[in-house]
């Protein structure tokens, strides 16, 4: 995500880094690097100049020059404007006091409304709402049918009185789909329209009539992040035309530069509420502006990752790991159930994404193998309780025997003791406090890091007898006795190598 | 024109060199059948004949009604034309910053050599140079090698118009009296696969449809062309699943369906389908596509839209692509050969 932003601006950064004080030609070369990111990132031209007039104001005034680091700072004052344009607070949808709350779904053709459809809806009832999907769009070829296949899927009614493909008339369906939702107590109607463009007029007049038809609570309008400079013009002709509530953004897993986040939200002043990242009926996540302002900053998502980390990770196996670690007992059979567990957080690549400094990594994240857990898997499977507990022991007929079992060979055998052992290595560095060397090429050993490193960071705080935290909570803890396991949020900074 | 050459089938033996009439469709300017077709001779028995089975009718060559792309072409210019202002305006129509600084540049540097100043001259003269620079002699379609079916393929990212183009692509190739073949090779999408029998019926082509959701497309593409070789036809169209080009596994998958293709047929198109509203990322979908897919042209769809479609300019140059065809509107005759000629005037029209 916004993986090539990243990128171009640590590059930038890194001309500030090494020095003590800005001076004005220092700034200017490099708003002119952040300006042309910008513009290849396919942030429209009109918001880049806002922003870089506001970005110059604040680093030409005192604020840089008294700063002890400048780099920082300017990196702050980016990182507050692209904050201050993607919005400033994570906003949620808006429901109606008295059900059903109505969605309505607008964009231009292929920008992935109907998709989007089916993933609200299924995020919608795992949130404990019963909603119901519209389909509104009688005009492409079979969006019907595709509706009532994802409505399917996801085990959520539809709404389908016309058969489309250019026969019906939507204003009709979803003035009938309100009525009917009222009836039948359905807490969300989610209004599926078709494509259309800002200068199609006709089209847009059927947007409005639908919207007037159903009196939508979240007109959401459907953005493909990799839509280029008609950002602008689009995003006004929805804005003036039907109106908009929220956004969501899709297409996101691509490699996107994803300016059209910047743009749409300045333009029609309404916040993104949702991203849609994956084919998978399941990515799909609401929008955290602060955490994607610090990810195009390449500081990586790392509340994000906790978060989901917080999910699925269980605590208890994660103390018992971390005991292990600091006794040096760290096994085989440890690194396959900390593989299980990483596997419950869902999809490694997106989990591996989320790491700072993976911008730089995309590529091999793509190619990561998922299967590849499985083989490694079924090559702990196929060792003996001692074998695993013990890798040492693990001789050349061993190893045979191992690749046979599990059906794959000694070369595959001997690069996961090499794996795991590097992992293991990994992990202790991490849990003295120190920074993780992450092995960009190795996936697995990188799987290890990330488990690893999550505890590594519980650990190292329970570790530091000698030093007393800066953090007066996280001080107080210590004083307090080291037992008390820490909140995880309050320390990605080791945990993830963030520089301080 | 562009020759492009077919089965000779004895029931029109007598009226191979007439079209029949298109649907028509009055809101088009240069709608089939108003202008005259562009006709071809009929090709001589060549040697590339010779090596197909004697059952096998001649090669007769075929004329594809004509179309415009002008409709889709909107104008840079509000008002009148600013050397000063030409970069950013450039940027605006998604050229990308660096060819906009070239193009303006270039555009400079001849303005003052010619002492050209006004308004009329410099479009003409950005209109020349993009035309210069648009221009190549490999946009046809290659539908000239006799070696029946031709196959085309057809990929590009999700939701940038494949299934649409293929549809209005059959019609077009329908009524230039093609006999087609049909592949829903899209098993991916919901109703993906309905959504290409809904054209094929508008085209009036048979269609190839896997056993079940999330069959192989491969093994979709292979019956298509084994349809097409059975039945005779003139040319198998194969729809596949929209896939991002940073997905390793979805793009090898590409690399399956072409192979299966090979078995039984030359490809003679690899048509990459790409959504004039996306930005710079289309540099990054073409090059991925062409290294792992062999892309031969550009669809570039969504052109009757604000999108001015700059990045055209970039993908030919940089990638060496041709751009081959447009997408203008949602009805089916909204489509087009790329003109760089149109393409030019109608971006440094006067509003």
């Amino acid at each position: 995500m916004f993986g090539n932003l990243s990128d171009r601006l640590s590059d930038t950064f890194k001309n500030l880094r090494g020095k003590g004080r800005l001076s004005a030609s220092d700034i200017d070369a490099t708003l002119r690097d952040i300006r042309r990111a910008l513009l290849e990132a396919d942030v429209a031209l009109e918001v880049v100049k806002v922003f870089i007039a506001a970005i110059r104001d604040r680093a030409l005034g005192d604020e840089v020059s008294k700063a002890l680091n400048p780099a920082q700072q300017v990196v702050q004052i980016v990182n507050d404007e692209l904050t201050k344009i993607l919005g400033e607070e994570n906003k949620r949808i808006q429901f109606a006091k008295s059900p059903p709350t109505v969605i309505m779904l607008a964009g231009l053709q292929g920008s992935g409304k109907t998709t989007l459809a089916g993933k609200l809806a299924k995020w919608l009832k795992e949130q404990n709402q019963t909603p119901i999907l519209v389909a509104a769009d009688l005009q492409r070829p079979n969006a019907v049918t595709q509706l009532q296949v994802l409505g399917d899927k996801v085990g959520v009614p539809v709404f389908a009185t016309e058969p489309g493909n250019g026969v019906g008339n939507p204003i009709k369906v979803a003035k009938d789909a309100i009525a009917h939702a009222k009836k039948a107590q359905f807490s969300v109607v989610i209004v599926d329209t078709a494509g259309r463009l800002g200068v199609d007029e006709e089209m847009m007049q059927q947007a409005i009539g639908i919207r007037d038809a159903v009196g939508p609570d979240e007109i959401l309008f459907v953005v493909d992040a990799m839509l280029g400079q008609d950002a602008v013009n689009v995003a006004k002709a929805f804005k003036d035309g039907v109106g908009v509530t929220g956004v969501v953004l899709t297409k996101l897993d691509g490699d996107s530069r994803g300016g059209a986040a910047l743009s749409v939200t300045n333009i029609t002043g309404a916040p993104i509420l949702f991203s849609s990242t994956g084919e998978g009926l399941d990515a799909f996540e609401p929008f955290y502006p602060e955490r994607m302002a610090s990810r195009i900053l390449d500081m990586g998502d790392v509340v994000s990752l906790i978060e989901k980390a917080q999910k699925s990770f269980d605590e208890e196996e994660s103390n018992k790991l971390a005991e292990q670690i600091i006794n040096e007992e760290f096994t085989l059979q440890d690194f396959l159930e900390q593989m299980q567990q990483l596997r419950k957080m869902g999809n490694m690549k997106s989990l591996l994404g989320m790491l700072p400094g993976a911008g730089k990594m995309k590529q091999q994240l793509e190619d990561f193998d998922e299967s590849e857990i499985a083989r490694t898997e079924a090559i702990i499977f196929s060792m003996t309780p001692l074998e695993r507990n013990g890798p040492k022991v693990l001789n050349g007929p061993r190893r045979q025997r191992i690749a046979k079992g599990s059906g794959t060979s000694v070369t595959e055998v001997n690069q996961l003791v090499n794996r795991f052992e590097q992992a293991a290595k990994v992990m202790k560095t991490m849990s003295k406090g120190g920074m993780p060397n992450i092995p960009g090429a190795n996936p697995a050993a990188m799987g290890a890091a990330v488990g690893g490193g999550y505890i590594g960071g519980k650990k190292a705080s329970k570790k530091k007898k000698g030093s007393k935290s800066g953090n007066p909570a996280k001080r107080a803890a210590e004083n307090q006795g080291l037992s008390v396991p820490q909140p995880q949020e309050s320390k990605p900074g080791s945990a993830f190598g963030l520089q301080n | 024109m562009f020759k492009f050459l077919k089965r000779l089938r004895e029931k029109e033996a007598d009226v191979a060199t007439q079209s029949p009439e298109p649907e028509t469709s009055s809101e088009i300017e240069g709608a089939p059948a108003k202008e005259p077709v562009i006709t071809v001779a009929v090709s001589e028995p060549n040697a590339r004949n010779e090596k197909e089975p004697v059952s096998k009718p001649e090669l007769v060559s075929v004329e594809l009604p004509r179309r415009s792309l002008k409709k889709g072409v909107r104008s840079l210019f509000d008002d009148s034309m600013d050397i000063e202002e030409l970069e950013d305006i450039l940027i605006l129509a998604d050229f990308g910053v660096e060819t906009a600084e070239e193009i303006t540049a270039e555009l400079r540097r001849e303005a003052n050599k010619k002492g050209a100043t006004t308004d009329p001259e410099l479009r003409l003269m950005l209109k020349d140079l993009l035309v210069k620079r648009l221009g190549r002699n490999d946009a046809a379609l290659n539908l000239d090698y006799g070696k029946l079916p031709y196959v085309i393929l057809v990929v590009g990212v999700n939701g940038a118009g494949k299934t649409t183009t293929i549809g209005k692509l059959a019609r077009w190739l329908k009524d230039g009296d093609w006999e087609l073949v049909l592949g829903a090779a899209d098993t991916f999408r919901a109703a993906a696969v309905d959504q290409l029998e809904t054209w094929a019926k508008r085209a009036e082509s048979p269609i190839v449809k896997p056993a079940q959701e999330g069959a192989d497309p491969a093994s979709v593409a292979y019956q298509t062309v084994e349809m097409a070789i059975n039945t005779d036809a003139d040319i198998a169209i194969i729809d596949t699943a929209g896939r991002l080009q940073n997905k390793k596994d979805l793009m090898d998958e590409l690399g399956k369906i072409r192979r299966a293709v090979e078995k039984q047929a030359k490809i003679s198109e690899v048509l990459l389908v790409i959504d004039a509203t996306n930005g710079q990322n289309a540099m990054s979908q073409a090059r991925a596509f062409a290294e792992v897919a062999e892309v031969t042209g550009i669809v570039m769809t969504k052109l009757d839209g604000t999108a001015k479609g700059g990045i055209l300019y970039a993908l030919q140059k940089e990638l060496d692509l041709p751009i081959k065809l447009v997408g203008v509107g949602e009805q089916i005759n909204d489509f087009a050969f790329f003109s760089p000629e149109e393409f030019a005037k109608g971006l440094v029209a006067k509003k």
